[in-house]
């Protein structure tokens, strides 16, 4: 298994891609510090990207490059290794080279300028977030034989959980007016991790508006230290989960 | 010669006029207790109590002395007295350590209190744990100056306020320290008077509270994380300079609440951290000018009910949200004044931006008028809505913005 993780993570560091990306990161990350006046502004660019750039780049990436390693993995299913153990592989490859990509192109400038709480969980956020992507790509990637469908399906994915997930809670917001919607609210946050993400960082980034009325039940719950412990374990599970599925999918896969 | 005879004689009128004793009390002099000197004492004695523990019971001052405690002798109620009662014009209580009044749902106990005199002078204390602390009552230029009251009140229907002055004119509060009260510091028909240079933090309610109290002035306080902030209702011709609001959070805590003010300026203030930094009802021709606010969940507030509210070059940094109201009709003025979220640009570098801001983001009103989509904040599709928003005002009230936004924040 370390081998081929090996393998994979150095395959994945030499794509061109990747270095793009983190290069990209690490000049976005260091322009938006530099150009706004108070490093506060600069984090919430920063979270746009945690929240937007970070898990389309992780899904479709990971992806394309489960698909383009589709002769590999062939070749890897002959040698006397479980299936199990080849998909780990690539999910670990790919995870890591993923969060190692994150962490030097935003994890580097955000402790060189913001390097308190807020700047903490921002980096926590954003590794949880590459894992929990490259997981669904790789569920994606499992189900679907046809790669351009596989891609579209990903892009897909990313968008329904930046866009329209949100979309529809803003319409049951307002559907659901009249009622005591926020605890409901909390549960239905769960089912987004892009959504479990954000408020966990918006906990430390706009604590004081936060502290009114429903800000106040929502700091209840994930202020608190069960609540931080729930967010992390949904978080993790968002990651389990997928890969589980996919694992189980690729058992029985006919290659 | 003449001139000489009449300065004698008048030096011996006025020496006759301020021969005045000073009774020593304390465990080893001729005065044992408080009760027993109060009543040796003539008008314009003086009492130097020395160090000690006095159970006296209710000390009642009804003639113009001077208490003055070295090394801060206690005077403890018991928890069923009201410490120290002044009821003569021109007592000064100094130096004294104030602790345990009487707690009672009938009567205002207070650990001094003042009832109907004037020119009383209440210094250097250090009062804990008393029901009120320092209470006014009818009293007219009184000085209350650098007392330290600490309690540790619990609920609010059972606690007293710090400094609480009802009825009164003229009075100086200045340099105290408040904590662990209800109100630290409250005002009702309280006129032309000022507070200075106090300290109040960690009360149950409110930092300080104004009631039917007009042309007063505070400067320079400290209201910090206090339960509900500052509250400022039904008065007019308030004057708020230089203070500190900081820390105040929770749903109905404001760093300043102004209900039914006129008249009144609020100039080079700080708000720091406060879930709203001023929430406005009702309110009418107030200058706003100098105030700084940083961190604020909503910096403002300010309802369809204000009128003639000119904000003008004040800075507006890292709030979650600058403006909120609940109407579409502005009758106030916003112009010149920096707001960090402003993107627009300078051609003719003037330092003044070339198009309107509006502080008053698409998200504010929606929250507004349904709070639980606060869930939603900073997502993609609640960023898309707001720059539609910006580019195409619909939901957001359109003469609400600043016409001559600064392009770089004020030196405040």
């Amino acid at each position: 298994m370390k081998k081929v993780i090996k393998y994979v993570i150095i395959d994945i560091l030499r794509n061109k891609i990747m270095l793009a990306y983190t290069a990209f990161l690490l000049v976005l990350s260091f322009s938006i510090f530099s150009l706004e006046d108070n490093s506060a502004k600069g984090l919430l660019g920063l979270l746009n990207i945690i929240l937007i750039i970070v898990p389309l780049v992780s899904i479709v990436f990971s992806t394309i490059y489960v698909y383009n390693s589709a002769e590999f993995i062939e070749l890897l299913v002959s040698q006397p290794l479980k299936r199990k153990t080849i998909w780990m592989s690539l999910f670990t490859g790919l995870a890591t080279s993923m969060v190692l990509a994150f962490l030097l192109g935003a994890g580097i400038p955000i402790l060189i300028y913001q390097a308190d709480i807020t700047g903490m969980m921002m980096i926590v956020i954003g590794v949880l977030l590459s894992v929990i992507f490259v997981a669904i790509a790789m569920l994606a990637a499992v189900k679907t034989r046809d790669k351009a469908k596989g891609i579209g399906i990903a892009i897909l994915l990313w968008l329904y959980f930046s866009l329209l997930f949100d979309g529809f809670v803003l319409f049951l917001v307002f559907q659901f007016s009249d009622y005591p919607i926020e605890k409901l609210m909390v549960a239905v946050s769960m089912f987004n991790p892009l959504d479990l993400a954000r408020i966990m960082i918006l906990l430390k980034m706009d604590i004081s508006a936060l502290m009114g009325y429903t800000g106040a039940v929502f700091k209840d719950f994930f202020g608190t230290g069960t609540g931080l412990l729930l967010s992390f374990s949904v978080l993790v599970c968002w990651t389990i989960i997928p890969i589980w599925l996919s694992i189980k999918k690729f058992k029985t896969k006919d290659l | 010669m003449r001139k000489e005879i009449t300065f004698t004689i008048l030096y011996f009128l006025l020496s006759f006029l301020v021969n005045a004793k000073t009774i020593p009390v304390g465990a080893s002099k001729n005065c044992h207790t408080i009760q027993q000197a109060l009543q040796l004492a003539v008008s314009g004695d003086t009492l130097m109590i020395s160090k000690g523990n006095y159970h006296e019971k209710n000390i009642l001052i009804n003639k113009r002395l001077t208490l003055i405690g070295i090394d801060y002798p206690v005077l403890d109620g018991d928890l069923k007295y009201e410490v120290v009662s002044i009821k003569a014009s021109g007592t000064s209580v100094q130096g004294f350590k104030i602790i345990r009044s009487g707690v009672s749902s009938m009567e205002d106990y207070a650990g001094i209190k003042i009832y109907n005199c004037r020119d009383v002078v209440i210094k250097n204390n250090i009062l804990e744990n008393t029901f009120f602390g320092i209470y006014s009552q009818y009293g007219t230029n009184c000085t209350i100056e650098k007392n330290k009251l600490t309690a540790n009140q619990t609920e609010e229907q059972q606690s007293g306020n710090g400094i609480h002055c009802w009825k009164s004119d003229s009075m100086r509060i200045i340099g105290n320290y408040v904590t662990g009260h209800r109100d630290g510091i409250y005002f009702e028909f309280v006129t032309n008077s000022i507070i200075w240079r106090n300290e109040s933090e960690k009360n149950l309610r409110y930092g300080l509270h104004f009631m039917f109290s007009s042309n007063d002035s505070y400067i320079s306080n400290i209201f910090k994380n206090n339960g509900a902030g500052v509250s400022v209702m039904f008065s007019h011709d308030v004057k708020m300079i230089h203070n500190y609001f900081e820390e105040n959070w929770g749903d109905g805590s404001y760093g300043i609440l102004l209900k039914e003010i006129s008249d009144g300026y609020i100039e080079n203030n700080q708000f720091k951290k406060n879930t709203v930094g001023i929430y406005m009802e009702g309110t009418s021709r107030i200058k706003m000018t100098g105030n700084v606010f940083e961190k604020n969940g909503w910096a403002m507030k300010i309802q369809a009910s204000c009128m003639d509210i000119n904000v003008t070059g004040n800075n507006f940094m890292n709030n979650t949200f600058d403006m909120a109201t609940n109407g579409s009709l502005v009758l106030n003025t916003f112009n010149g004044n920096y707001w960090d979220k402003y993107e627009g640009y300078d051609l003719n570098r003037d330092r003044i931006g070339d198009v309107p801001y509006r502080p008053v983001s698409m998200y504010s009103v929606i929250i507004e008028k349904n709070p639980p989509a606060m869930i939603l904040f900073r997502s993609f599709i609640t960023t898309l809505l707001d720059k539609t928003e910006k580019i195409l005002p619909s939901l957001t009230p359109e003469n609400f913005k600043d016409a001559f936004p600064l392009m770089k924040p004020l030196r405040l």
